[in-house]
């Protein structure tokens, strides 16, 4: 850090002016706290962390001194008036710093300018996610698990603030009232800014049911408030789990077996030592590490390492005995996630019977931050930097490996370069707490994008096979969707696993019509042992999107019926489903006659408690190349927190989609992922994104979540467009440009 | 061995191998966190800063190829007009998700709209294609540069 004084504000990070506060803690780590000086503050610090006394406050006015007031887990306020929201959801890309402080803003009556967020510590007590169970950031469940709990945060302290200023000044507390941080009370004009109420406020009891806003009244949800991260995002500021700096630091890097399960066998280090600035050489089971000074030097030490692996019972894997073992399940009968009528009946009076198989591919996630894990491991404490999705499984699986008891592992988590469900694991802050057991100095554990990509924990294959009955009017009278795959829920959470059902495997199976007679059952195949499989962004509705919408379209080809027509004919007790269809065909000019080689396709789902449809238009070449043009989005998501998130969140999650239908596809050769870097695991560039345009619906129903429905559509609503372009039906993902090439 | 480095405007020693990337000598010798790893290879443009005005990938830069060249970072980029101009579009338009690529665009972009001051759709899918960004901000970054290049309206809403 050979940095010198004099620095302007801006450059080389952290200036004086953002330290708000810096220190050592109690564990001999240093906590830094950043400031955001525009619009908001972020700490990037360990509020109420328990290896180490929590930081204090941020710097006050001499005369305001005293304890804080925290009616709960969420909200802080201190004598210099200054509101610290501690945010139980982990910031991603998804705007939760943003959606979050604007549940408790809005009852709390601050405004975001005037409040500073905090990450909260591992503490699946104070900040467990309400539909999960325990602190996960994911599922998209944060504005769905939070929208009641942080608004009656806001409210409660808003309400207590109220009955301390009413107390002081002996009026009834029913004729104050709160704005913009200050009790007021209008008949005799007194006002009390927060702070000031902070010592009253405490000595009042804790109200136990604060009346909520009707959604009628809110001011602030609704909005599109500004985000409180973007600022940092655009001056290199914002601190990630990758950009942690202590002193002593100490940069790591890996290679783990290639072959998926190996273990080391030996390895020859004596080049790696000779590079300028590598320190050591750490083996574990099945990985090395190179610890260097600099990131430079440990790539150069690890390039340089003979590394000789026990290949293991993979060694000849391929991803065709994976494809082959589902293909071969799909034919056996599965557990069965829901029965309607009687399907067997149905299809066998059925006028026409269709019947379809289609497989979607591993795919990593490859998050645009690199896995990371930065671990200060003493005798009897352990510090973690991190940008994790579950910060109280960081901290579980780090007293596992060292044998500290919880409480003596702080989890500083920080902004994440993306999660998209990869950092829903732990692995690699596993391996990194145990790198740092064998290393007497704080370590930063650094993946190459190489590493990344082939020790992934991939979204399962799958192979679906779907079969309809079909009534004299082409209507679906029978619906069989049997989903072929790994269950991640039953290494995720074995407890959501029951009686052999894994019900995000099925989640969307039925899409969201209504069918008289219906069979969803599934049949479990795991991948080799060593092969994991795990959340990505959309996971369940994601992958039955794809399966039910394309067949969906074939089966109103075969019915001889108009695609958006045939849907909505399935929908007579689904209006918001109706809405969201009907709406896209509006925008979309659905039926406007186009150029040959050129097409419409629609997408229609119900997932995370959001009805979302998508018409995608393609332009396909006669080579088969395949170019996006245009995306049409229509949205209700209940009541909306933030408009210009969800539209966001569409937008990126589209491109998410995208990315994977036309270029995602993890193999398997030799045991070994055969991918390694953006080259040959390649991602939608800006010259290839369409025009993209949202429409969303305004609704008082519960809010539903927005970070991973608009990544579930774009697939089908693609395939289904490539078919109206060139009447090919393609049944696999990705897209296979070789099959639309006209012969 | 060592180097002097002219990084936004100011000289800096390390002492490094000669083929140690740019990019780690910014963030892990210096200590400047604003310039991203992504691939590694060129491949992501995470990276980028400009070495006399011209973006370069400094994950493949090394450290003996700069010699006198005036590097400028993301922590500097502000000071000149076209960084001003970008930085205050992506604030309006809100362009980063999670941020982690956004550095390198604004770098990428800030070039582009110093170099061309009017770019076509054409000149910005040439200019940031090798800026992967994997939360899909691409619409708002298109956006951005066009707002950028139109003199930037100022900030709009709350
Ligand atoms: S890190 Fe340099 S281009 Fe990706
Ligand atoms: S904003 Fe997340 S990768 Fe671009």
């Amino acid at each position: 850090m050979a940095q010198t004084a004099g620095n302007k504000a801006g450059e080389q990070v952290p200036t004086r002016r953002d330290i708000i506060r810096a220190g050592v803690g109690a564990g001999g780590a240093l906590f830094v706290v950043f400031g955001i000086p525009s619009i908001a503050k972020v700490v990037q610090a360990d509020a109420g962390a328990t290896a180490r006394p929590a930081p204090a406050p941020a710097p006050a006015p001499a005369a305001a001194a005293g304890p804080p007031f925290m009616p709960s887990g969420f909200v802080r306020i201190d004598p210099a008036g200054t509101v610290t929201l501690t945010m139980p959801q982990v910031e991603m890309g998804q705007g939760t710093y943003t959606s979050m402080p604007m549940l408790i803003a809005e009852e709390l009556e601050v405004e975001l300018s005037q409040v500073k967020l905090a990450a909260a510590p591992a503490d699946d007590k104070l900040y467990g996610n309400p539909l999960i169970g325990f602190q996960v950031t994911g599922g998209s469940t944060s504005v769905r698990g939070f929208f009641k709990p942080l608004r009656v945060a806001g409210a409660t302290a808003r309400e207590m603030l109220i009955a301390g200023a009413a107390k002081t000044w002996g009026v009834d507390p029913a004729s104050c009232r709160a704005e913009k941080g200050v009790v007021v009370h209008d008949a005799s004009g007194r006002r009390a800014p927060y702070g000031e109420l902070v010592a009253t406020a405490a000595a009042v009891a804790v109200p136990t049911d604060v009346k909520l806003k009707d959604p009628k009244s809110f001011k602030l949800i609704g909005t599109s408030a500004r985000r409180l991260d973007v600022a940092d995002k655009t001056t290199g500021r914002a601190q990630f789990g990758i950009d942690v700096r202590l002193p002593g630091l100490l940069i790591a890097t890996v290679a783990a077996s290639p072959v998926i399960g190996g273990k080391l066998r030996s390895v020859d280090d004596t080049a790696a030592k000779a590079v300028k600035g590598v320190r050591q050489i750490v083996r574990l089971e099945d990985a090395v590490a190179v610890v260097a000074d600099h990131m430079g030097a440990a790539r150069k030490g690890l390039a340089a390492l003979a590394i000789v692996w026990d290949e293991g019972a993979n060694a000849k894997v391929g991803t065709a005995d994976v494809v082959a073992t589902l293909q071969a399940a799909t034919t056996q009968s599965g557990v069965v996630a829901e029965r309607k009528g009687d399907v067997d009946a149905a299809m066998a009076a059925a006028a026409k019977t269709v019947e379809a198989v289609y497989e979607l591919p591993f795919l990593a996630h490859t998050t645009m931050e690199p896995m990371n894990c930065t671990v200060h491991l003493r005798k009897d404490a352990c510090d973690l930097w991190v940008g994790s999705q579950v910060v109280s499984r960081a901290r579980a699986t780090a007293a596992d490996v060292t044998g500290l008891p919880p409480e003596r592992i702080a989890v500083h988590n920080h902004l994440l370069g993306g999660g998209f469900g990869r950092r829903l694991e732990i692995d690699f802050v596993t391996q990194a707490v145990q790198i740092a057991k064998q290393v007497d100095a704080p370590v930063k554990v650094v993946w190459s994008r190489e590493e990344d990509i082939q020790h992934d924990i991939y979204r399962p294959y799958y192979v679906d096979r779907l079969k309809a009955g079909l009534d004299a009017g082409g209507r679906p009278s029978a619906f069989h969707h049997r989903v072929t795959g790994s269950s991640i829920m039953a290494r995720w959470v074995p407890a959501y696993f029951k009686d052999g059902l894994d019900a995000d495997a099925v989640d969307g199976a039925a899409g969201p019509y209504d069918f008289d007679n219906l069979l969803v059952d599934y049949v479990r195949r795991e991948p080799p042992a060593g092969l994991l499989t795990g959340w990505w962004r959309g996971v369940g509705v994601t992958h039955n999107a794809f399966m039910v919408e394309s067949f969906i379209d074939e089966l109103a080809q075969a019915a001889g019926r108009e695609p958006i027509d045939y849907r909505r004919a399935l929908l007579a007790r689904q209006p918001r489903a109706r809405a969201v269809l009907d709406l896209v065909a509006e925008k979309a000019g659905w039926g406007a006659p186009m150029p040959k080689g050129r097409g419409r396709g629609v997408a229609l789902l119900f997932g995370f408690g959001t009805y979302v449809a998508q018409v995608a238009e393609v332009d396909v070449s006669p080579k088969g190349e395949v170019r996006v043009s245009r995306v049409v989005c229509a949205v209700d998501c209940g009541i909306t927190i933030n408009p210009d998130t969800v539209r966001a969140q569409m937008e990126g999650g589209i491109v998410y989609g995208l990315t994977a239908a036309l270029y995602g596809e993890i193999t398997l050769k030799n045991g070994r992922v055969e991918q390694s870097n953006f080259d040959n695991y390649q991602a939608l560039r800006i010259n290839e994104v369409p025009a993209i345009e949202v429409h969303i619906v305004s609704s008082l129903e519960e809010p539903g979540g927005i970070g991973e429905p608009g990544t579930s559509g774009i697939a089908p609503a693609l395939v289904n467009a490539i078919y109206a372009a060139t009447g090919k039906r393609l049944r696999k993902l990705p897209i296979d440009g070789r099959q639309l090439a006209a012969t | 061995m060592a180097y002097t480095l002219k990084i936004n405007g100011r000289s800096q020693t390390v002492d490094v191998d000669d083929d140690t990337p740019l990019l780690w000598v910014l963030r892990d010798v210096l200590g400047m966190m604003g310039t991203k790893f992504g691939c590694g290879m060129a491949l992501c443009g995470a990276c980028t800063v400009h070495l006399d005005g011209q973006p370069v990938r400094s994950c493949i830069t090394t450290v003996d190829s700069v010699g006198t060249g005036e590097i400028t970072t993301i922590e500097a980029i502000g000071r000149t007009p076209a960084g001003q101009r970008i930085q205050q579009a992506w604030i309006d338009l809100e362009v980063p998700q999670c941020g982690y690529c956004q550095s390198g665009q604004i770098m990428s972009a800030a070039a582009l709209l110093a170099a061309n001051p009017r770019p076509t759709d054409t000149d910005i899918d040439d200019a940031m294609s090798g800026n992967i960004c994997r939360c899909g901000t691409y619409v708002r970054i298109r956006e951005g540069i066009k707002r950028a290049a139109a003199g930037g309206s100022g900030r709009t809403g709350g």
